[in-house]
């Protein structure tokens, strides 16, 4: 039994402690949009935060997580995709498959909370998750979009 | 734009329904969880609305529904085959919603829709021309049912965003009033259906976004993986790690009073699943189930023994097809000078992001498949198959794939598996779902093969003799046996023919001799996004190639445009060198320069692609540019790290680790320059990929005047 506060809200949920935070998410919580990918934090599929900072939940046991820890899925970025990274996204028509997309967006809404204004070697460092379509090209100038839009508001 | 989108995704939102929360019951979210813009009955009549004919279907608030048979696997092809229909159906853009065709349903209508199959970058220019009809014969019909109600004949009328308007008589009606009268009204004769030139195209041959978006952005999706059914159990499956091996016996006792855990399957003779009620808990179970293996005869092999057969072949006398003008060998032995080289490249896992999954449920008389399928109809037919319910009585329910690559297409391995683990629990929903290990281990992987090119150059350098001998293992051996004929596979020579229409090699060599030499192993392989080359060359590599290529206008063009907008031959950086290619397949042709420098320590960094595409039409420019990024970040993937090691008889390359993916920073900048030529339609996710691997290697090559002739790169000292 693990008591998680998801996206504001607190899940009461029956696993074994050494589920991968992930597992939970997806199937004791069934919350689908973070991602298995690798299992192993290779690929940031999974991503999601922990307390504001990007975290990949694959290989995190269920049983280190607090109950007082803040998790935020991709589904509790934002209420009607209004982040500023969804938004970039979208006017750039950012995703293909759109599988990894979910550990891509936490991974720039988390750089952005540390560093609003990115540079492209920050977003170098920071966006380290694999994306099979290729899509890092449009990753980079929607991060800048969206850091822009943050700046503005 | 981005309001409209939104509009849209809200209209098809997923079909969700948690009917038990873990936070009541402290036990599994149950309930359902299919896919978006999905529903298994297609829109009906009864629903309000009605079906124009197969491909359109408008609603009354002049929605136009538009049904699509390909598979999405990120490549665009619902936005651009929308994007064709629409153009000829002159409906409001803004009002556009897409609706996936089920094999079963294309089945009983008598493929109403063609082909399902997404595969060889075909989802446009093999379908453009009929979906195109579909439309224009729709739009016929409702001029024609406006027609009637204004007892006006047809050449009187206007159409305009799904509006048609009599003008003389001030009068107009959408397209939503008139659906159910178009239904009724007779389709037209196709030959009397005249598409409009696409010059004067105004929603096709623009950067329209995509209209699959907006849940990708909110985690809304559910791809296969995602899919939940009440009732629903999960698999996880471990075949032989040595191909062709079985299992041995496994020791049940030792994971008995797992929690969740229900049954141990053996599936087929090769590989064992467990099915827990959650698929972690199934992994966790399989971990620890003690499984022994008949490796069988191949549990020595390695890919050093592999190469030595490869190496052994490039000598051989037999050969598996050719391709021959005036007499190579000759010219080659006479030549003034002489150039011999032998490439080789390793197996290449797909690893598509989303793990190879299926969903199935067998009952008596009924069984379903929900599949992220490159070919929903051929996994119809293998669920037919492996079930053994008569193919009327099956329905796959396709999801769109997170990842495709050539590896969700013909070989249907996942729905065989999944429906051998759910024939163990009739009527309950069995989701199998391989792990990242799995996936890497049981991979049709693009094949390993080595090529030995010999040229002969006379005392100007230039080319008078090639001799291309290519061995390697044959994908139709594997997948189509059928495609061989009289020993020879033609497949295996794709770029390289003299064929025209398809895959043609661009270059004119007086005496030219391509032979292919099969050598087959046990792995098993299959197509993978692209075809892969290699060609260097002498002197400055442009002039070298535009001198072989004045009988192949299409691929000079865009050779040239590559060239021109790289400013081929201009000062770069210091460090920085060019490299060139061109190639031809999917019916594109396509060519890339690479700017790439090489530190002192070896390490490549490839700073900017610039790749030309002809396509033939373009249907959406943003979206053909955005296929033309992916193909460089996979081609470079495989330029850099790409390379599945085989070990005793097994795969060793199992998860990211090992088998590393290029990331965000070594991306290099791309500029996609794309030129139609309007000659015929070609394929767009694939042929790119082709000219990436050579073109780098032909910038390596000018930068560190060391020819490179073996991938991966990561394995290759350049300094």
């Amino acid at each position: 039994m693990a008591r998680l506060n998801i996206n504001g809200s607190i899940r009461d949920v029956e696993a074994e402690p050494d589920t991968p935070l992930l597992w939970v998410i997806r199937e004791q919580v069934g919350l689908t949009g973070t991602k298995y990918g690798c299992g192993i934090a290779q690929c940031g599929a999974c991503s999601v935060h922990i307390n504001d900072e990007v975290q990949r939940s694959c290989s995190i046991r269920v049983g280190d997580v607090k109950a007082t820890d803040r998790i935020v899925t991709i589904e509790g970025l934002s209420s009607n995709g209004s982040h500023p990274v969804q938004k970039a996204w979208a006017a750039i028509d950012v995703p293909q498959c759109g599988y990894c997309q979910s550990g891509q967006i936490m991974a720039a809404a988390a750089l952005l909370k540390r560093t609003p204004r990115p540079t492209n070697q920050d977003i170098d460092e920071a966006m380290t998750n694999i994306c099979r379509c290729g899509t890092y090209q449009r990753i980079r100038a929607a991060v800048h979009m969206a850091a822009n839009d943050t700046s503005r508001t | 734009m981005k309001k409209t989108l939104r509009g849209n995704a809200a209209k098809f939102s997923r079909r969700t329904f948690i009917v038990g929360s873990a936070a009541a019951g402290g036990g599994l979210a149950l309930g359902f969880n299919l896919p978006s813009g999905f529903d298994p009955a297609l829109a009906q009549s009864a629903d309000g609305g009605a079906e124009v004919n197969a491909w359109v279907f408008v609603k009354p608030d002049d929605t136009c529904v538009i049904r699509i048979a390909r598979s999405e696997m990120g490549q665009g092809t619902i936005t651009g085959l929308a994007q064709l229909v629409a153009e000829e159906l002159e409906c409001d853009w803004k009002k556009v919603q897409v609706e996936r065709v089920t094999p079963g349903q294309n089945l009983a209508r008598k493929r109403a829709w063609g082909e399902m199959s997404t595969g060889g970058s075909r989802g446009i220019r093999t379908s453009h021309d009929y979906v195109r009809r579909g439309g224009a014969a729709a739009r016929t019909m409702l001029l024609q049912a406006a027609a009637d109600e204004w007892k006006v004949p047809v050449s009187e009328l206007t159409v305009a965003d799904g509006v048609i308007t009599h003008a003389a008589s001030a009068r107009s009606l959408s397209y939503g009033k008139l659906a159910a009268a178009a239904a009724k009204v007779e389709a037209p004769d196709p030959k009397t259906i005249r598409l409009k030139d696409p010059k004067d195209w105004k929603i096709a041959g623009k950067p329209l976004k995509r209209l699959d978006t907006a849940d990708k952005l909110d985690g809304s999706k559910i791809f296969g993986i995602d899919v939940r059914l009440p009732g629903m159990l999960c698999a996880v499956i471990k075949d032989c790690p040595v191909f062709g091996g079985k299992v041995a016996s496994y020791d049940e006792a030792k994971i008995a009073g797992r929690p969740g855990v229900r049954k141990v399957v053996k599936v087929k003779d090769t590989a064992v699943a467990v099915v827990a009620d959650t698929w972690w808990r199934a992994k966790a179970a399989l971990e620890a189930l003690p499984i022994l293996w008949d490796e069988g005869a191949n549990a020595s092999v390695s890919s050093a023994t592999i190469a030595e057969r490869m190496k052994e072949g490039l000598a051989a006398e037999v050969t598996n097809g050719d391709r021959r003008n005036g007499d190579a060998l000759k010219a080659i032995e006479t030549a003034a000078k002489k150039v011999e080289a032998v490439y080789s490249t390793p197996f290449l896992a797909h690893a598509t992001m989303e793990p190879m999954n299926a969903t199935v449920r067998v009952s008596a008389n009924k069984a379903e498949a929900w599949v992220p399928t490159q070919n929903a109809e051929a996994s119809l037919a293998a669920l037919s198959e492996a079930s053994g319910v008569p193919l009327a009585q099956c329905e796959v329910y396709r999801t769109d794939l997170g990842g495709g690559f050539g590896r969700r297409g013909g070989t249907q391995d996942f729905v065989h598996k999944a429906v051998a683990i759910a024939k163990e629990f009739p009527g309950l929903p069995i989701k199998l779902i391989w792990s990242r290990e799995e996936d890497q281990a049981h991979d049709f992987y693009r094949p390993m093969s080595q090529c030995r090119l010999a040229a002969g150059l006379d005392a100007n350098g230039n080319l008078v003799g090639l001799h291309v001998r290519i061995c390697g293992q044959s994908i139709n051996a594997t997948l189509n046996p059928a495609g061989i004929v009289n020993g020879k596979d033609r497949r295996q020579l794709q770029g390289l023919w003299e064929e025209p229409d398809n895959a043609q090699l661009g270059y004119t060599v007086p005496n030219l001799l391509i032979e292919y030499v099969m050598r087959n192993t046990h792995v098993p392989v299959g197509p993978w996004r692209g075809v892969n080359t290699n060609q260097n060359a002498g002197k400055d590599p442009l002039d070298f190639r535009r001198a072989l290529m004045s009988k192949h206008p299409r691929h000079l063009a865009v050779l040239n445009a590559a060239a021109e907008k790289a400013d081929w031959g201009k000062p770069l950086p210091p460090g920085v060198h060019h490299g060139i290619a061109q190639f031809m397949n999917q019916g594109s042709t396509s060519a890339a320069v690479a700017e790439v420098s090489v530190s002192d320590r070896g390490q490549v960094k490839v700073h900017r692609m610039v790749v030309a595409l002809d396509c033939g039409y373009v249907v959406n420019p943003d979206q053909v540019a955005a296929q033309i990024e992916g193909t460089v970040a996979y081609g470079l993937t495989a330029t850099l790290y790409g390379e599945c090691r085989v070990r005793d008889g097994r795969m060793v390359d199992l998860n990211f680790d090992s088998y590393p993916i290029m990331r965000l920073a070594e991306m290099p900048k791309v500029e996609a320059v794309l030129v139609p030529s309007g000659d015929a339609w070609g394929g767009v996710g694939e042929p790119s990929i082709s000219v990436v691997a050579p073109a780098v290697l032909n910038a390596i090559h000018a930068a560190t005047g060391k020819p490179v002739r073996q991938l991966p790169l990561k394995n290759v000292k350049l300094v």
